[in-house]
């Protein structure tokens, strides 16, 4: 009898203090980052041989729309496209072209897939790798 | 022994809904489904004139009650939406029938958000024509309020009726109408 008492209370506080976990961290989001910001950092971006930022960003946005993303802002100076993806879930990815070398320009994609980051570098992977055939596609297309 | 294993079982389900889940895979991956839907959604116009494009485009999204959320020029982007009455007569009739049956209250349709985001684009060599893009998605709410839907519109007729209206408004704005 004992016993069982000093589990069902152990139980509960181990319940209360799964509720309180979420309710605390969930401030803590606000400035929330992965682990590894350098990590992250690299397997969000790519670079791509070109000095036209025009072009990169509506490659960039004609390759969301393949994707089946609906494009919800695009920003010429900032460089910077959003689109957002529903099939059931609700996937949001933002999109920012900078020059960087000569030459050269940095592409850095970030995502949320319903209410989480994504962190996995697998998706960043396979947006990727449409990027760079559509990239190529439009490289030997017009030049 | 019930109660022990009930609390484990919600102790296990509270600690899970802090943790993370993931894309699925055929997300980001460029299906055949997914060229299908770009021929559907695209359509070319032989012009120079992107920006003529883009204004006759909003012009017919306005006409079609949508408001424009966002635009940018420079890319060619016009994104908009509309809030309208989500309720279809056979979903209502249905839960009135279950209603009376099993005297269960079924959730209906009520309310959904339409959001359109067009895109123009030069193509060509010469860049002597303009492709313009659709893509359109909506969100329905029922009557408790809690998303019954989200989803892309792929329905082939609702885009070659924009792009038939589209082709009389490039023609009236070209002609001054």
């Amino acid at each position: 009898m004992k016993m069982s008492r000093c589990l069902a209370l152990l139980l509960g506080a181990v319940m209360l203090v799964s509720m309180f976990g979420c309710q605390a961290a969930s401030r803590n989001q606000i400035m929330a980052a992965s682990a590894s910001q350098v990590e992250l950092r690299n397997y969000q971006s790519r670079r791509f041989e070109t000095e036209n930022k025009e072009k990169t960003l509506r490659t960039v946005i004609s390759t969301l729309q393949d994707l089946g993303f609906i494009i919800d802002k695009a920003d010429m100076v900032l460089g910077s496209v959003s689109g957002t993806k529903l099939g059931g879930y609700s996937l949001r990815m933002t999109v920012t072209v900078r020059p960087k070398a000569q030459n050269q320009m940095l592409v850095r994609a970030n995502a949320q897939y319903n209410i989480t980051a994504v962190e996995d570098p697998e998706p960043y992977q396979q947006f990727f790798a449409s990027l760079e055939k559509s990239m190529f596609l439009t490289a030997h297309m017009d030049e | 022994m019930f109660r022990k294993s009930a609390a484990v079982t919600l102790i296990l389900v509270m600690l899970s809904g802090c943790t993370a889940a993931k894309v699925p895979k055929q997300a980001l991956d460029l299906s055949p489904e997914d060229i299908s839907n770009k021929q559907l959604q695209t359509k070319f116009f032989e012009t120079t004139d992107e920006k003529m494009i883009l204004s006759a485009s909003a012009g017919l999204l306005q006409d079609l009650g949508f408001n424009l959320d966002e635009s940018c020029p420079d890319l060619g982007l016009v994104t908009c939406s509309k809030n309208r009455s989500a309720v279809v007569t056979g979903q209502v009739v249905g839960a009135v029938v279950v209603a009376i049956l099993f005297g269960v209250a079924v959730p209906i349709d009520k309310e959904q958000k339409i959001r359109a985001s067009l895109v123009t684009r030069p193509v060509g060599e010469k860049s002597d024509r303009v492709a313009v893009r659709l893509t359109i998605q909506r969100v329905v709410w029922n009557d408790r309020n809690m998303v019954s839907k989200a989803e892309t519109v792929n329905d082939p007729q609702i885009y070659q009726e924009f792009f038939n209206k589209l082709a009389q408004s490039i023609f009236l704005e070209a002609h001054d109408i």
